[in-house]
Formats: C-alpha cells, structure tokens, sequence
C-alpha cells in the first residue's frame, strides 16, 4: 500500500483509512487526515459527523476498526489514552475530564509518575510556572467545583501541556466562552504554536476557524472531505463543503404583524445563592409576534429572568403579568408564585441550554420517544401511556431537524452535542406554547442546524407566538431580533431597536453603560 | 462518681463493639472510593467469621498447638477468605459489568449461606459445637499491659482491649494517609469519582477497582473473623455478624467516607449498639435501641445534605459501572 506512506515528516499526525462504528452506526469511514508541525488546524463537520469520534480515536479513548495512524513519521498503535501521552498528544474533551472535588493542580498531576506522595509546593511552581509562559490565569488551589468554565478549560489546557504534549485537540473549546474569553484563548492558541506546537481546532462558528487556523479539514457524515488553506476559504464555501450544497446564510426577519402585548414583566427583582441582587428592577414587555432578544455578558441574570418567568426561580420583588384569557375575558394574570407546571399549562415553554450543556431538561438513557412524553402525557388522560403521539412527533422532528441518529429508539446520550439539542428545543417548540423562551439554542450547534433553529423561531413569531430568544452571539442576535433587550449586573439597560443601533453601542450597554440617545448623561 | 464508672465502662465497650464495625467500614470505604457499592458486606463478614474460626480450629487439631499460630491462621485465611469474596464481586461488576447492587445483595446472601453452611459442618464435625481451646482464646482476649491497665480511668479507656482494636485503627490511620497524600489515593479517588477522567489520564482504571475492592473484602473478613474469634470467644454462633455489615455500611455514610472520621463514629456506633447492656431504660423494648445506630445515620445524611460540602459526599461514580467506549 504506498499510498499509506506519509509524505513528509513535517506531518506531525498522518490517520489513513480510519474506520469505526457503533453498532449500525457508521461512524467514520475511510477517512483521511494530516496535521503538521506548528500550525492550528480547524476541524469542521456538521453535528455528528464523526469529528469528536476521530479525535477520540487519536487520543485512545476509542479503538479503530480499521485504518493507521503516524506519528511523526511512525506508525503506531494508540490503544488507551496513556499511549496517547506518552506520543505527546493531548485532548481537551467536549465534556471536560476533571474531577470536580479536587484542586486544579491535583486534576494536573493525576495519573502521572513521581514519588510515593506529592509535592505540592513543587508542583504548584511548575503549574504557574506553564501558566506564565502562555499567558494563563490559574489558581492551583482552587477546588474544580469552584470553577467557571473557562476556568476549568484552562486546566484542561495546562493538563495537557504539564504531560508535555506537542499535539493538541480542542474540542469545542468556545462553545461556552464569552467572546473576551475566546479572545484569550486564542492569544495562548498563538503562543503554543509559536512553541512549534500543533493544535487541532473543532468549532462550529466560522468566524473563528477564519481569525486563528492556518488550514481546514472539512468531515461529512463521517466521510473526509478536503482540507483548504484558511487564507483561501470563506464562511460560505466552507459552509457548502460541510453541508454539501450550497446554502443561504441570510437570517430573514420578516416584519411582524399582528403585534400584541402576551407579557408584562414589571420591576422584577430576585436574589442569587449569596443573597446579591441577580436581577434589579426589570421591566420590560414582549409581544406575540415579535421575537425579542436579550443580549448581555454571561452570568448577567439571563439565566435568572427566564428560570423566574417559568416559575422555577423564586422572584423577590415585581410581577410578572401574563395576558390570558379566562372564562372569555382579557385578564392579566399574575404567574408569580405559580408552580411551573401551571405555568406550563398556561402556554409558556422554556428551552435552556445549559453552559455544561448535559443535563438540560433531557434524560440521556432514554430514548427520543419517551423524552418527548416527558413533556405530552399530561396532555393525555387515563392511566395509561400513549406512545403513539410522542413517537410520531420524533419521527416527524428527526426529519425537520435532520437530527442524526439510527432511530427514535436510541438512548439520546448516544447521539452526538449537537443532535441532542435539536431534540431539545423540537420538542419545546412541538409543545405549541404562546410564549416561548429559548436560550442559548445554538450552542454547539453546526450552522445548517442553526439556521434550522433561526427560521424554526421565524416559524413560530409568524403565528404570532411571542419569542425570547436568549443568545451570545451579537451578530445573530441583532439580525434576528425585533427588539433587544440589553442585560447588565441584572439590570435592563436598554431595549433598542437592532436595525438602528450600531454593535458597538450595544456593547456599550451589555458593559452596563449607557448610550448617548438613551439616558444621555448618567453614563457610569 | 459511679455514673463516671458506667459512662467510662460504656465506652470500653463501645470501642470494642465499635472494632469490627472501623475494620468493615475501612474496607467498604476503600471499596467505595474506586466507585464500586458493595452491598454484600454482611455476607462478606460471614465468610470471614467461619473462615477465621475453621483455621483457627483445624490448625490447633492438626498441629497440637494453641495461642498465637492458631491466630495467625485465622487471620491470614479470614483475610484471603475476605479477598476472595472481593474479587468475586470485581469479576461480576468490573469485568462482566453486572449491576452494583443486585450483585451486592447476592453476595451477602451467599456468604450469610455460606458461614452458617459451613459453620454447621464444622459443629458436627466437632461433634455438637466448635470451640476453639484455651489458649487460643487467650490471645485474643485483652493484650496484658502490667500495671498500666490500673490507673484509674485511663486505664480502662485505653488499655483493655485486645491487639486487634489497636490494629483497626493504625489501619484507619494508614488509609486516611494512603487516600489523602499518596499519589496512588489520589488516583484512587479520581477513578471512583470520574473513572473516564482517570482513564484518559492514564490511570488504569480496572486495575484500581480489582485491588480496592479486593483489599477491601478482605479487611470486612478480618472484620467478620472479629466476630467469631472475639465476640463469640471461638465458638461457632450461627448469627454472629448479626446485621454489623449492614451497619458498617450505614457508618460508612456516618463517617462520610472519611476513614479516619469512622474511627470516633465506630465508637458512637459501637456504643449505641451495646446501650441495651449498659444504660438499660426500664420499658423500653429491644428493638428501639436498635434502631438508634440507624436513626443517627439518617440524622447525619440530613446534616450533611443541608451542609453541602462536596468532599463530604459519596464517590460521584459509586454504583456505576465503567466502559470507556459507552457514552
Ligand atoms: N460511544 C458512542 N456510542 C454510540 N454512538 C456513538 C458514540 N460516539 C459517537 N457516536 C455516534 O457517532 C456519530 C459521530 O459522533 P461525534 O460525536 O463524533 O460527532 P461530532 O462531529 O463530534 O458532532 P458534534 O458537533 O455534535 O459534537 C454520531 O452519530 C454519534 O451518535
Ligand atoms: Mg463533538
């Protein structure tokens, strides 16, 4: 086989022919794969085209059914993550690998050679000592459990160069950063490469793969591609590689008709765990037929105001009015206090991706069908359950989404980041509310499945459901917007309208200051 | 001064009632902390009690002698015995992957089987009841400390007992150190919290659970061979662990797996289980105070969840079964 011989040595990691499924899941087939030393190459594929598979494989989490890999010219056998290190190869996982009760430098040092005990002091020296060298901020003492996800990213990171890796996989790793945060990460990008490290890149939003990589290795349905230089790609060709055909990447905002108040939410204030002020004074209303957004620094109450409004966070101060119809009279009904499936019951659905992204509202053992009865069989009367309607529903959003998996029937642990949450937020939607809440819908989502998301909510303003759509990226939220709400510190400062404000006057307000047409002069 | 006495003397007791409960509960802890939930710690404790007092007996029948040999067999075969059970455990919940509990319950199902099995052939082959000879139960009885057992109060707080309370707790001491120092604790730790954070840290995960568990098992023999060698002085009593391995499974919570922690909690528990004796009630039946171990375990899983300190807490992956390709 001569075509399997690497061609240069420049080429750090060479994977031919690698194959691997899971039970009828083809997986990967055949595919092909290069990385060279002292570049960041992209890894991009839609959700579940095998990308996370491949990377495990180089890591030694899971066992080729076919095909070879080179190291640095060598071929190898990479069986358990131990071989994986020992060739200097590192991987920061989707779902981080750290042990929430332990230190940060414990989660560093676990597994590695040394003395019968540990040295800490020596040990916390050569942690800071890696930490100053790339420009990372880490406390070694702090507890996992205590951490921020960019933290805990970061120890990841360090884990992987303390065990001196040469190589390194990024899973994902700005699914769940804020855009300062990437900003950072990929300074330390720069300065590992500059080291002649090589890292492997997996994200889904291509502004990125444009601003770090130097090439693309582009996965479909778990079948290799092509890979491109970055310099010569462009967010569309991209997106019709991975997606196969040509795609719009319009966002349309069609204009909203048949405006009417749903919700009034008036000086809203609720306390966070340490007792500070999580949301101060909110007020704002939504309207059906209009998609608001919310944009703001994460951690500025988002999570607070949606959990509150479907009764699952307990609200200090204000109302929250909510337009129902009750024995065929207009009233404003107050749903403070209510438990949240009443809240349910009333017409107001909530879909939350979580910053960890598991456990959002799903059960992972469980299969779609059962999933989306989770949510139905109250609808139903009789003491038994209908499986027929949720199935059908499944069936019917496996199609609409093209969430990928063998069948209805597959626990949904099984399925890959990024089709678990297409059943997410289909079977919210599936629920037919009035008011419907979703946020962070796209994280992790490839971008056919994004826009999927977008017009999916398009979808629903148009029949007149009111949308809160909760988001991180700036450019997505003002195009899909009517309305946006700027959250900052949890309080609201500003609503403007996104086609006559310019980003960076809505940066200003998510950093808590004010715009000059809005308040004018009590600029902090 | 005389309820000094009997607070004094209820301690006494309290510790060596306590002693096997700290030997199982260091072994369950051990278990645990590589994320294995072994439930079977009763029947384990039985193989260990009729093992200890088979050899104990064989060994003084076939060699004629008494005192420390018989000893060093019932210890060292009540130990295998207690690893052997382990490694059953192992092979049906690591290798073959069988669920935690129902493999758990099974097993302190057959090993109760199992010691009152072999506890009877042993009393017909002895001809009516198994008893081990004098010497023998000498050396287990309370280790002579001359003069030091007479100072009034210390003495008997800390210097009548038997070698192997003082064994217990070096043992409780060494695992609170291996757990919490070591680089292999923390390895340890790491897999019974997250075996695929362990795994892709180059821990060999399967390897750690085989050897905790095993250890383990075999420190709940010891524990049971406590029982039979100690408790009942060498004769076979057909209910001689009579539910302790379901107590130490409970004081594993009460110590929230802290091995140094189940030393002063084996002691409470030792004594709440022998206040029948010691702080009689008039009226009250027996089965209320057998309750008390129970209701203190219940007491203390409500402070420590209102508590929430995350150290305090089960091994996240205890009663789970790791594969490194599921996900
Ligand atoms: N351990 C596993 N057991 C069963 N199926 C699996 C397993 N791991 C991956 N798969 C399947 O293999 C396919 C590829 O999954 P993979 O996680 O590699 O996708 P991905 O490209 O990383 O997607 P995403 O962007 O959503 O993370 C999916 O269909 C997934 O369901
Ligand atoms: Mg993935």
């Amino acid at each position: 086989m001569l075509d399997t011989k690497p061609i240069t040595v420049d080429n750090v990691v060479e994977m031919h022919h690698i194959c691997k499924s899971f039970g009828t899941v083809q997986a990967l087939s055949d595919v092909h794969f290069e990385l060279r030393r002292g570049e960041i190459l992209s890894l991009l594929g839609e959700n579940g085209s095998g990308k996370t598979t491949l990377m495990n494989i180089l890591s030694g989490i899971y066992f080729p059914d076919a095909g070879e890999i080179y190291v640095n010219g060598n071929l190898v056998t990479i069986r358990q993550p131990k071989d994986a290190f020992d060739l200097k190869i590192g991987m920061v996982h989707q779902h981080f690998k750290l042990v929430d009760v332990f230190s940060a430098a414990e989660n560093i040092v676990l597994g590695l050679p040394g003395g019968r005990t540990i040295n800490r002091r020596a040990l916390t020296r050569h942690v800071r000592e890696i930490a100053d060298q790339y420009g990372f901020e880490i406390d070694p003492d702090k507890k996992v459990y205590d951490m921020s996800v960019s933290e805990k990213q970061t120890v990841e990171i360090i884990k992987a160069l303390y065990r001196g890796a040469d190589i390194l996989v990024l899973d994902e790793p700005t699914a769940v950063l804020t855009p300062q945060e990437t900003d950072k990460l990929f300074d330390i990008m720069r300065a590992m490469k500059k080291d002649n490290k090589s890292i492997i890149l997996i994200t889904h939003k291509l502004n990125e793969v444009l601003a770090v990589s130097d090439r693309v290795t582009v996965l479909r349905k778990g079948e290799y591609i092509d890979t491109v230089l970055t310099k010569d790609a462009t967010i569309q060709s991209l997106t019709d590689m991975m997606v196969g055909r040509s795609v719009s990447l319009e966002i349309d905002c069609p204009v909203p008709q048949n405006v009417e108040p749903i919700l009034k939410v008036q000086s809203l204030t609720v306390l966070n765990q340490d007792g500070g002020k999580a949301l101060d004074d909110v007020t704002f209303g939504v309207n059906g037929g209009e998609i608001l957004g919310i944009a703001g620094i994460s951690g500025s109450g988002q999570r607070e105001l949606c959990e509150a409004i479907a009764g699952l966070y307990p609200v200090t101060g204000g109302s929250i009015l909510y337009k129902n119809v009750v024995d065929g009279h207009e009233v404003d009904e107050n749903v403070v206090g209510l438990n949240p499936n009443d809240i349910v019951k009333k017409g107001i659905a909530l879909a939350f991706v979580p910053e960890d992204r598991l456990g959002m509202g799903l059960v992972p053992s469980l299969n779609m069908v059962d999933n989306i009865m989770l949510k139905h069989y109250r609808k139903k009367k009789g003491f038994l359950v209908d499986r027929r309607t949720s199935r059908e529903i499944a069936e019917r959003l496996v199609d609409e989404l093209q969430i990928v998996t063998p069948d209805v029937f597959t626990p949904i642990r099984k399925l890959s980041g990024g089709n678990v949450q297409k059943v997410l937020v289909g079977r919210e939607i599936d629920t037919h509310p009035r008011l419907l809440m979703v946020a962070y819908p796209v994280r992790g989502l490839d971008i056919n499945s994004s826009y999927t998301i977008y017009n999916l909510l398009n979808e629903q303003k148009e029949k007149g459901v009111a949308v809160i759509f909760i988001g991180e990226d700036l450019d997505v939220l003002m195009e899909i917007s009517d309305r946006l709400l700027v959250l900052s510190g949890g309080r609201v400062t500003g609503i403007v309208d996104p086609r006559c404000t310019s980003k960076q006057d809505i940066g200003l307000l998510m950093l808590g200051q004010s715009i000059d047409n809005e308040k004018g002069a009590d600029a902090v | 001064m005389k309820t000094l006495m009997i607070i004094i003397n209820w301690i006494n007791a309290a510790v060596l009632a306590g002693t096997p409960l700290l030997l199982a509960t260091n072994g369950e802890i051990l278990t645990e902390k590589s994320g294995n939930l072994n439930l079977g710690v009763e029947g384990q404790m039985y193989m260990g009690a009729v093992t200890g007092l088979a050899a104990a007996w064989l060994t003084e029948r076939w060699f004629g002698v008494g005192g420390i040999i018989p000893l060093i067999a019932a210890v060292v075969f009540a130990f295998l015995m207690g690893c052997i059970s382990g490694l059953i455990y192992s092979v049906l919940t690591v290798t073959l992957r069988a669920n935690q509990n129902v493999t758990g319950l099974t097993l302190a199902i057959f090993g109760t089987g199992f010691g009152q099995f072999f506890g009877e052939v042993l009393s017909n082959e002895a001809g009516g009841y198994v008893t081990v000879g004098a010497e023998t139960k000498h050396v287990f009885g309370n280790i002579n400390f001359g003069s030091l057992t007479e100072i009034p109060v210390i003495g008997t707080l800390f210097f009548r007992y038997n070698w192997l309370v003082y064994f217990a707790i070096i043992v409780a001491v060494i695992l609170g150190w291996f757990l919490n120092k070591t680089r292999k604790g923390l390895s340890l730790r790491a897999v019974g919290e997250s075996p695929a954070t362990a795994d892709s840290a180059g821990i060999n995960v399967t390897r750690y659970k085989y050897i905790a568990t095993t250890i383990g098992g075999g420190l709940c023999g010891l524990a049971g061979m406590y029982m039979s060698m100690v408790n009942q002085k060498g004769i076979w009593v057909t209910n001689c662990v009579s539910g302790y391995g379901w107590l130490a499974i409970a004081l594993v919570i009460f110590s929230t797996w802290s091995p140094l922690r189940a030393i002063y909690s084996s002691i409470i528990f030792g004594g709440l289980s022998v206040m029948y004796m010691r702080v009689p009630i008039p009226g009250m039946p027996m089965a209320i105070y057998m309750m008390f171990p129970y209701i203190a375990t219940i007491l203390v899983l409500i402070l420590t969840s209102i508590r929430q300190i995350k150290e305090h807490a089960q091994p996240a992956s205890t009663g789970l079964n790791y594969y490194r390709e599921e996900r």
